[in-house]
């Protein structure tokens, strides 16, 4: 049974596309599809033969797949929190209950739900700067910033994060300045976390609307600052 | 485990890519194992921590070499080879054993809205005391257990101090094992980095993992 498993495993490992988003190097990545390129086995088809086993047993329904990946890809992502943090913005009552009771204050708004049933909201100041992790697994909170990128998930992060936040946040492209306190969260339990950036200078009186446009992903992951310069940027 | 997934302070891993224009799903597949994941646990052979535990198996090297959804696909097959919804033959061939019973499918397309909105919520309305209190030192447990624990290798054996109780959470070392649920207050733990990781640190930055009661014992 061991040598079943490690040649499915192998199968699966075997083919590498450049979107296939390794965690190693690019560089290794790269030296592992000259290597497998004569291996016919890819995940594509392993997952359609899979999905077609399961199907067949009666065991998973295609519609509740597709209802799956449609709530992902089109109706779950960083708008929401992005949503919330603008709220938090506008609304100082609001930010209080967002960071006494991070739950209650996202149902709110109309969110919740997998991967985001026990939240909490950590705040940055012109002190303390809050970073986000899991350097176990890929721990996120789902339903207010979506699925996680790459990046997050990935060996480079998850490793470095913890030990060197700080050239982390320089490979961002945000240097700190040596008294600003790093907190870094490292979700290895049932918490998801959600950093609450400063609200940007010059933005006194624009919309909640208007607001919620600047906000990032990245800064509610805790890799980047708002600015009013990256507006519509939607990463 | 002391696997590969615990990956907290190494080094070598390379640099942080970023791409900027990243779609959800980078290719049709990645969304249908991520979906098959979610489907397949409804019928409730496995839990939550279980299913982490089936990727942290994946021998390192593979594991590395593997991307994010790979591991996926190859954690779901244990876990459904494992608790008998499928046989490995099945799995290797594509179609289902003459003569298998058909099933009906546990997860509809309405559940699994349900499912994405309600969530599966991991903590207990039970009462069990703490056994810390906010602003007590602490000191994380140099245990190193064969099977599943969220306990990152980075902070055993290093001092702390509670910073917040969360509230009786299951606790994944022995549900990832179907050994029970074993409620308990899972803490905030708050760790200097230069605790963790020496004068390399920032003198006033700080660590915070979350922990389980069992993780930890009084400084």
């Amino acid at each position: 049974m061991t040598t079943t498993r490690r040649d499915f495993l192998t199968a699966a490992a075997a083919t590498a596309g450049a979107a296939m988003t390794p965690d190693v190097s690019q560089a290794h990545q790269h030296e592992h599809e000259h290597q497998h390129q004569a291996v016919p086995s890819d995940p594509a088809l392993r997952v359609k033969s899979l999905e077609s086993l399961l199907v067949e047993k009666g065991l998973v329904d295609r519609a509740a797949l597709d209802a799956l990946v449609d709530a992902y890809e089109h109706k779950i992502g960083p708008r929401n929190g992005a949503r919330v943090v603008a709220r938090a913005w506008a609304d100082s009552g609001y930010k209080q209950r967002l960071l006494s009771d991070a739950d209650a204050a996202i149902a709110e708004m109309g969110y919740g739900g997998l991967q985001g049933e026990h939240m909490v909201v950590v705040e940055n100041s012109a002190k303390v700067h809050n970073l986000v992790v899991c350097t176990l697994c890929s721990c996120y909170p789902w339903p207010v910033l979506g699925l996680p990128p790459v990046w997050y998930k990935s060996a480079p992060y998850r490793s470095r994060a913890v030990i060197d936040p700080r050239g982390v946040l320089r490979e961002f492209g945000l240097e700190l300045p040596e008294d600003v306190e790093v907190r870094l969260w490292d979700s290895t339990a049932e918490l998801r976390y959600l950093v609450l950036p400063e609200r940007p200078a010059g933005t006194e009186g624009i919309s909640e609307e208007a607001l919620a446009a600047l906000v990032t992903r990245d800064a509610m992951v805790g890799v980047a600052k708002v600015s009013v310069s990256k507006a519509g940027n939607a990463a | 485990m002391n696997g590969v997934h615990d990956m907290g302070g190494m080094h070598g891993m390379g640099p942080i890519v970023e791409d900027k224009n990243e779609p959800v799903f980078h290719q049709e597949w990645e969304g249908r194992i991520f979906a098959m994941n979610r489907a397949m646990g409804a019928w409730g052979k496995w839990n939550l921590d279980a299913s982490r535990h089936s990727k942290e198996v994946i021998p390192p090297a593979e594991y590395l070499r593997m991307s994010y959804y790979e591991r996926w696909v190859a954690g779901l097959v244990e876990l459904i080879v494992q608790s008998g919804l499928t046989t490995r033959a099945e799995i290797e061939s594509g179609a289902p054993a003459s003569g298998s019973v058909r099933s009906l499918p546990a997860l509809t397309a309405n559940k699994a809205v349900a499912l994405v909105e309600k969530g599966v919520p991991a903590r207990r309305s039970v009462n069990v005391a703490a056994r810390f209190q906010v602003g007590q030192r602490v000191r994380a447990r140099n245990m190193h257990p064969v099977g599943h624990t969220r306990l990152p290798r980075y902070a055993r054996g290093k001092f702390g101090t509670i910073d917040r109780d969360h509230g009786v959470f299951v606790f994944p070392d022995t549900n990832a094992h179907f050994l029970g649920e074993k409620p308990q207050h899972v803490y905030s733990v708050r760790f200097g980095a230069r605790e963790l990781w020496g004068t390399q640190a920032g003198e006033k930055d700080s660590v915070y993992v979350d922990m389980w009661d069992d993780y930890l014992e009084p400084a």
